[in-house]
């Protein structure tokens, strides 16, 4: 009952075996990038929606309080806006880049690309953190006395930039870690030339997060 | 499944072109926002923004070069976050 192939001497059959299991593997494995990016996508639209809901207050109460806004975002620090849309910009660059080196094998360029996108996310965060607690030194925080002093408006206003821009930091957290887990499946190989497509699916995730700024920054930092 | 092996490699320098036009435009929004238009602003910002959107859309996020579906699925919805919209506006203006 002993098993013959385990009591063959490792020989040039050892190698043909390995090459004829991987060839096996394949079609039981039923990889569907299409799909997958297809069900990302699906995902990405209810992001969409959740944001919009947002924005679609946003468009309500700036309609009916136009001075209270222009007077509140005054007071937010567009210098550290500016760096954040360029700090997200960039980080995009990066991801597609890193996308777009391991669909050519080159596996470090992508590992460093990689990297560069969650170390922007990173200094995104940072610099949130700053912007948010140089406001709360202001008085400036929800439900602060300060704050609820201010008109109705101004009030709406912070109610919208905290929620909103809280909102889209939890998805720069949450983009972050699936970053540093892309980052093990690539140094582990499960993401390679051949099969990339949670790299991909990541990077949609990466540029929706990316797409949402671009609305967020002039719409709260750039009223005058 | 004939399209399935045909994946486009779209080189680097394209990249760096979409990113370095994404900075100018973010330049240009900011700029912008300091000149006195009026109510024109919001406008002018937005077209900016949708501006800097399709770019990211088209070339990072591959609708460009990705099969017609995905660029279906994207108008589906878009047209129902617009309607959406409008249909508040419109509440929000004849009120």
């Amino acid at each position: 009952m002993e098993n013959p192939e385990i009591s063959t001497p490792i020989s040039i059959s050892e190698s043909e075996k390995t090459e004829q299991a991987r060839h096996l593997s394949i079609p039981h494995q039923h990889k569907d990038a299409i799909g997958a990016k297809i069900g990302m996508w699906l995902f990405l639209f209810t992001e969409l929606l959740l944001f919009g809901g947002l924005f679609l207050l946003y468009m309500a109460y700036r309609l009916q309080y136009t001075k209270d806004f222009v007077v509140a975002a005054s007071e937010l620090n567009l210098v550290l806006g500016t760096t954040n849309t360029i700090i997200l910009l960039t980080s995009s660059l990066t991801m597609a880049l890193s996308i777009a080196a391991i669909q050519r094998g080159k596996k470090k360029l992508s590992v460093a690309m990689l990297l560069a996108t969650i170390g922007f996310a990173l200094a995104f965060l940072v610099i949130k953190y700053f912007e948010w607690t140089a406001k709360f030194h202001h008085g400036i925080a929800p439900n602060s006395p300060e704050l609820l002093s201010k008109p109705n408006g101004e009030i709406i206003f912070y109610g919208m930039y905290f929620s909103m821009t809280g909102l889209h930091a939890l998805h720069v957290i949450i983009g972050m870690i699936i970053l540093l887990f892309m980052l093990v499946f690539l140094l582990r190989g499960s993401i390679s030339k051949t099969d990339y497509i949670k790299l991909e699916n990541s990077g949609l995730y990466w540029h929706l997060v990316d797409l949402i700024w671009i609305f967020l920054f002039p719409l709260f930092y750039l009223l005058h | 499944m004939e399209k399935e092996h045909k994946e486009h490699l779209i080189p680097y320098g394209t990249y760096f072109l979409v990113w370095l036009s994404l900075i100018s435009l973010t330049v240009l929004t900011v700029t912008v926002a300091g000149i006195e238009l009026g109510r024109i602003a919001l406008f002018v910002a937005l077209a900016i923004a949708f501006v800097k959107s399709t770019l990211v859309v088209s070339y990072f996020m591959h609708i460009k070069f990705d099969d017609l579906i995905f660029r279906f699925f994207l108008l589906v919805a878009l047209v129902t976050l617009a309607s959406i919209f409008i249909l508040t506006a419109t509440d929000i203006f004849f009120r």
